[in-house]
């Protein structure tokens, strides 16, 4: 076993892990925050995609004991004060998720492609959004809640 | 999907990380994983020992020496696109960056992992051997230097050999040259079926100096130098830069497989170079 010290959505931990085991299953098993959720296994679809120091990765794809000293963000960590988060919020307005699955994993790629690019084009989306599989919607509501939410961010800002 | 059992060290420097490399014989390295990890859970390999280059900050980064870059083994692709040095002086490597994989796997996979695996299919080896590049591999005796010719042995196998390490990858300044990569895959984050890399020096509108690096036309990287010679002192125009291309897949062994078997990606090969190096030439 191997001990790690991790933050995950605010809040630090401390614990004992296999090498082997994947950063997914830690914060599923051990920290209980099955908002991510395991979809390929097989680092194709980006259903459990997260966020390392600031950063979407795959967490299928990651050591927990990679991410030891570091900082992760879930699907959990993104409201603020009760608040739907911006993306989140769009995504709901625009009907963005039939089955849900691709959800957690498209949420939080959408808001990394945002932190890189805060007005990205439809095809700048589309690009960005590449890792994440989605076998309900076919995209389309996805990309437009993506720039929904670009714009209420812009909105925000002015 | 798990990955078997297996013990693990991080060392923080190069030093360390050579000696915990000669400490066993089942040792693997792990720099960003994006290759490694699905191997391991897939349990097509089981290492004992996974040595984690993740934590060793003298592996990382992109900086000028003389007239070449040099990238640190362990530099993400991310921070190689987000580098203008190398958009400026490698525009090359920039642009086939932009092609691997995904957004998340470029936020963790490294240049030089991608190298050492040397995945036939991968987007970094056509680029490093096109550029020229000298690739830094230190061992228990110290360095030596390895021309990208010299590095990409067999599918999978490279000039790296046991207790070895890729530390840095040097690359001449490709100053002011054009640059594409054109890639063909049916599906978003696919491997490269076949793509090809050109970089041209075009003086007034005429081809001075081109180097062309195919990906997934045999079992390592491959230079298309007839193709290269062909181009040298020829106008940048659709009709000279066809008949040049022509030749592209000259001395290549592509694989077949379900995508598409060798003749198509002989094919492939011609089409994909001529648009390369037309984008490339800006015409």
């Amino acid at each position: 076993m191997t001990r790690i010290s991790v933050r995950v959505d605010g809040v630090d931990y401390t614990d004992e892990v296999e090498p082997r085991t994947l950063l997914v299953h830690y914060l599923r098993e051990q920290l209980g925050k099955t908002g991510t959720v395991v979809g390929c296994d097989t680092s194709n679809c980006g259903a459990c995609t997260v966020h390392l120091d600031g950063r979407s990765v795959k967490s299928c794809n990651v050591l927990a004991v990679q991410a030891d000293g570091h900082e992760v963000t879930t699907i959990e960590g993104l409201a603020t004060g009760g608040e739907l988060h911006p993306v989140p919020q769009a995504f709901h307005e625009c009907h963005a998720l039939q089955c849900g699955y691709c959800t957690p994993g498209m949420i939080m790629q959408a808001v990394d492609v945002l932190r890189e690019n805060p007005d990205p084009s439809e095809e700048e989306i589309r690009l960005g959004l590449e890792g994440n599989l989605c076998r309900c919607t076919g995209y389309h509501n996805i990309v437009r809640a993506v720039r929904q939410a670009a714009g209420a961010r812009e909105g925000a800002q002015a | 999907m798990i990955p078997a059992a297996f013990d693990y060290v991080a060392p923080t420097s190069l030093d360390e990380a050579l000696q915990a490399l000669g400490s066993g014989d089942d040792v693997k390295v792990i720099a960003g994983g994006q290759s490694l990890l699905p191997i391991l859970r897939m349990r097509l390999n089981a290492p004992e020992r996974l040595v984690d280059l993740g934590r060793i900050e003298e592996l990382r980064g992109v900086s000028e020496e003389g007239d070449s870059l040099v990238i640190g083994a362990m530099t993400t692709y991310s921070d190689v696109l987000d580098s203008d040095l190398v958009r400026q002086h490698a525009a090359l490597l920039h642009k086939a960056i932009r092609e691997v994989a995904d957004p998340q796997i470029r936020h963790r996979g490294t240049v030089g992992g991608a190298l050492v695996h040397a995945d036939p299919a991968g987007d970094v080896g056509a680029p490093a051997l096109a550029l020229d590049a000298e690739l830094v591999v230190a061992g228990p005796g110290g360095e030596r230097t390895v021309a990208a010719g010299d590095f990409f042995r067999d599918l999978f196998e490279t000039a790296v050999g046991e207790g070895e390490l890729l530390t840095r990858i040097r690359i001449p300044k490709h100053t002011g040259w054009g640059a594409h990569y054109e890639k063909f895959v049916r599906v978003a984050h696919q491997w490269s079926i076949v793509a090809v890399g050109a970089t041209v020096r075009v003086d007034g509108r005429t081809i001075a100096e081109a180097r062309v690096g195919l990906t997934n036309m045999g079992s390592t990287p491959l230079r298309a130098t007839a193709v290269e010679q062909a181009l040298v002192g020829k106008p940048a125009t659709e009709e000279a830069v066809r008949e040049a291309c022509a030749a592209a897949a000259e001395g290549t062994n592509p694989p077949s497989d379900l995508n598409g078997d060798a003749d198509y990606r002989r094919h492939l090969a011609t089409v994909l170079t001529r648009r390369a190096v037309l984008t490339a030439a800006g015409a």
